[in-house]
């Protein structure tokens, strides 16, 4: 049956009957794993052919990003979200053929560089289907990740912008909603085990016609998720900010014509590809590597790898990931390429080349290898909700490769700087309110992320999410408003828990967390790094410290202050070091915690962290580690043992020459212990990872990747990799707690 | 003609070593790995990310956990300059971090001056969260 060959005229046939008869629309991979931006269209061709008014052009980017300012604005102004009033959002402006041109100059640039997936799939899918087809006062709705985005919890609108019956352009805008109806509330379930497990998953469908919401649909997606309202008014909000900009870019077209606004468009990618050709010409030739590691699937630990090289040759990057962690088929911690390529763009955004317009044109010199059936480029079945887990480091990861090419160039574009912690700490939340509303959503802490050291000065504190520079942590005061929660401690900075390095990270804060005024009310935590430091170091500098979940179980705080409200000190460590409250119960646990209900007034403790250090620490100014002691950023062991300064402790005054003394100690110290690297190799390297470890991705070679598959370590080609299933952890502990009985009845 | 590529190490072209920034040692071929010519040591993490929860009543105290994480740390085999980190499980092959074409390179700089040191120079991700942070300040008062 192998040699059935079929004439042009059957071939034609079963061509037509395969496109009429498609059985379903799932993401369709030439758009899903193509980054870059489309070839020019015919108009584009003949007009960018022809000599450009440069100046005109820069007029309308300026009108077009007015516009954006405006209509993301409104959002801020309107959107009911948590994460729109910390400004997780944004609204954005697309070629005809879908191409992201230019977003609003303070939003979440990721949600836009994620979006023109979609609208691809809506040109070449929808336009054509008659049953669907794009009209004139069409809009579209989106939010599975695997069609296009970062996570499931963000919702998109996406509409046409018509003139004389051709469409122009396209704009969007997107807000991180939170509650989508999953197995958890807040939208990013760390319990799901299967994609049907994360609530709504919305290719990209028509919601809105003649300008309107159709409610049917609207109450469709309401029926389907905890908080109707929430729903209802941000599609509301996203709907009225996407036709705020389109009545902008109408009055763009009325006063300049379509084809400035098509050139304008179309000439600011171009020249985003053109400038990031030239970045890379000027770089070394090479290759650069660097591996991260996240130590949780949100429901174990294990410790998944990253596996980056980064090669320059000429004008082209080529971004290597073979030998990553590979999938796990139900843990919802994978990403798809195009989330995992956003997001790493994003950080290019933020770190790398901040001074770029924001368009994903940066990426169209960019080769991509992934092994199929990893972390990040995991299949259609896999659960995706807490993709942020590997996308959050994939948003720090190449700081230090793109570090060990850029730091040669004679001119640079920024600082050097070393990783921003890389994991969400933030507590996520859901139940009932002291409104008798049912909610579910996550705290801005989110946005709180240390900078890493800088080549020219400290990383900043809690300065910013690594996705986007302006989002802010919210008013704590606006949140108890409306939610039972009470923040007893917030914004501390958290003292000692610092990348340490000749120019120091900026540090995290501590998060004390309880409630009160509810019947329901639980958390949950998504964040790996407890047990292996997240956020990595630059040029010998340490990494951020790891971080662990608190609790104070089994007590009602509120209680405890009302007899002595003096007895409790609002500082984690010494919460947990001086258990100031009677039979409570104190313990830690990792950072992954899947939702559970709290009773009223138990405390949930945690970090949000420092980033990587950067430089020897024993170059970092005795002045500045005295700084540092000043603002209780360290403690002064930290300053002896690590910064090896001498010091009065009263003045802190710093004995120059005794500092040069005990650093030049140090230094022999080190000469003595170190060991010649292949000698320390010959003892160091083992042939395969630790048989303690449950390790995930390559050890030595990137073709052979490791993972542990049913409980058993499996061994793969890279070429084909396995999807690995994990064994329920409560189901591990009841047989462990078994094994224990059994042998505790065997004893005579 | 010597190219700076890390705040520890640069390439002297026309030797065609890795040398350490702070002492002048010539360190190895720059056509080989640098780490070669480096010490290197095996630091329990715990030495560093003390712990600040008392180990005697939690299992997690801010330290990470040694089976799992270790650090090497890579020293100037003369002035003992920490040249490089890295946070790698135990027994990792350590990661062949840079691995340059010297051809390449000697050419691209053929034309170029040297830097014998960086300027502070702009820092753009500075500045556009401070710009972006004040739009944002600007348009959302609550």
């Amino acid at each position: 049956m192998d040699d059935i060959t079929l004439s042009a005229r059957q071939q034609a046939l079963l061509d037509r009957f395969l496109h009429e008869n498609k059985l379903f629309y799932a993401p369709d991979p030439s758009i899903m794993e193509n980054h870059r931006i489309a070839p020019r269209s015919e108009l584009e061709e003949r007009l960018l052919s022809q000599p450009l008014d440069r100046q005109k052009i820069n007029e309308l980017r300026g009108l077009i990003v007015a516009a954006l300012d405006e209509s993301h604005t409104m959002i801020e102004q309107m959107g009911a979200a948590p994460g729109a009033k910390w400004g997780d959002m944004t609204t954005a402006i697309f070629t005809a053929a879908g191409d992201l041109s230019m977003i609003a100059p303070h939003g979440v640039g990721g949600f836009a560089a994620a979006v023109f997936y979609p609208i691809k799939f809506i040109i070449k899918h929808w336009i054509p289907e008659p049953t669907v087809g794009v009209r004139e006062g069409d809009g579209f709705i989106h939010n599975d990740a695997r069609y296009g985005g970062i996570h499931n919890t963000d919702q998109s609108m996406m509409m046409p912008v018509f003139w004389k019956g051709e469409i122009v352009c396209w704009l969007s805008a997107t807000i991180h909603e939170g509650e989508n109806g999953a197995c958890e509330p807040g939208g990013m379930p760390a319990a799901a085990e299967s994609k049907f497990d994360e609530g709504l998953k919305m290719p990209p469908f028509k919601v809105v016609e003649n300008f309107e919401l159709k409610r049917d649909l609207v109450t469709f997606l309401q029926n389907s998720v905890r908080d109707p309202k929430l729903q209802l008014e941000d599609m509301k909000v996203r709907l009225h900010s996407v036709l705020r900009l389109r009545e902008r870019v109408l009055k763009i077209l009325e006063a300049f014509g379509p084809e400035a606004l098509v050139s304008t468009l179309r000439v600011h990618i171009e020249d985003v590809v053109t400038e990031v050709r030239r970045r890379i010409a000027e770089l070394p030739d090479g290759t650069t590597r660097t591996v991260s590691f996240a130590d949780s699937t949100l429901r174990e630990n294990a410790l998944l790898k990253l596996n980056m090289a980064i090669t320059v040759q000429g004008e082209k990057m080529i971004v290597d990931m073979r030998g990553s962690s590979p999938e796990l088929l139900n843990r919802s911690i994978n990403a798809c390429q195009a989330s995992f390529k956003t997001m790493l763009f994003t950080g290019f955004m933020q770190n790398i080349w901040p001074d770029l317009p924001f368009t994903m044109a940066v990426f169209t010199p960019f080769d991509f290898i992934f092994d199929e059936k990893s972390l990040i480029n995991g299949s259609f079945d896999t659960p995706q909700a807490m993709s942020l887990i590997p996308l959050f480091k994939t948003m720090t990861i190449a700081c230090i490769p793109m570090a060990k090419f850029n730091y040669s160039l004679p001119q640079r574009y920024t600082a050097m700087v070393a990783p921003q912690y890389d994991q969400p700490a933030t507590l996520i939340y859901g139940g009932l309110t002291q409104h008798s509303e049912y909610v579910g959503n996550f705290c801005a802490d989110i946005n709180g992320m240390g900078q890493g050291g800088r080549s020219h000065r400290d990383g900043e504190h809690s300065v910013s999410p690594p996705f986007a520079a302006h989002c802010d942590l919210g008013e704590i005061e606006l949140m108890e408003e409306d939610l039972p929660m009470v923040r007893l401690g917030a914004f501390t900075l958290a003292r000692d828990r610092v990348g340490f390095g000749k120019q120091r990270s900026g540090l995290g804060y501590e998060q004390i967390h309880t409630y009160r005024n509810s019947g329901l009310w639980g958390f949950m935590t998504g964040c790996s790094g407890s047990l292996f430091c997240s956020a990595q170091p630059l040029f010998g500098g340490y990494a951020s410290p790891t971080y662990p979940l608190c609790k104070v179980k089994g007590v009602n705080v509120f209680e405890f202050l009302a007899q002595q409200p003096e007895a409790l000190p609002l500082d984690i460590v010494r919460i947990m070091n001086e258990q100031p409250i009677p039979g409570a119960s104190y313990s830690t646990h990792d950072m992954g915690m899947t939702f559970e209900l709290a009773a009223p007034g138990e405390l949930y403790m945690m970090c949000q962290g420092a980033g990587g250090g950067y430089g020897d620490v024993l170059q970092r100014d005795p002045q500045l580690v005295m700084k540092d002691l000043e603002e209780d950023l360290i403690s002064d062991a930290t300053a002896r043992e690590i910064y090896q300064v001498i010091y009065d402790p009263a003045s802190r005054v710093v004995d120059e020459a005794a500092t040069e003394r005990a650093r030049a100690a140090e230094r022999q110290a080190r000469l003595a212990r170190g060991k010649p690297y292949d000698a320390f190799l010959a003892e160091w390297q083992t042939p395969a990872p630790p048989a303690h470890l449950p390790f995930f991705g390559c050890w030595d070679d990137a073709t052979v990747v490791y993972g542990v598959s049913m409980g058993q370590r499996v061994k793969m080609d890279g070429k084909a990799l396995s999807s690995m299933f994990m064994l329920n952890p409560k189901d591990l502990r009841i047989a462990e707690l078994e094994a224990q009985l059994k042998a505790a009845l065997a004893r005579p | 003609m010597r190219v700076l590529i890390t705040e520890n190490l640069r390439i002297d072209l026309d030797s065609e070593l890795w040398e350490c920034r702070h002492c002048g040692k010539a360190l190895i071929s720059a056509r080989e790995n640098y780490k070669r010519g480096l010490l290197v040591y095996n630091r329990d993490p715990r030495e560093i990310h003390k712990p600040l929860l008392d180990p005697a009543k939690y299992a997690l105290t801010y330290s990470p956990n040694p089976d799992w994480c270790r650090i090497l740390e890579y020293y100037c085999p003369r002035c003992g300059s920490m040249i490089e980190t890295e946070y790698l499980p135990p027994g990792h092959p350590p990661v062949h971090d840079i691995q340059l074409d010297i051809d390449a390179l000697k050419a691209q700089w053929r034309d170029r001056a040297e830097v014998r040191e960086h300027a502070p120079g702009a820092d753009a991700g500075l500045d556009k969260l401070l710009s972006q942070r004040a739009v944002h300040a600007r348009t959302h008062s609550h």
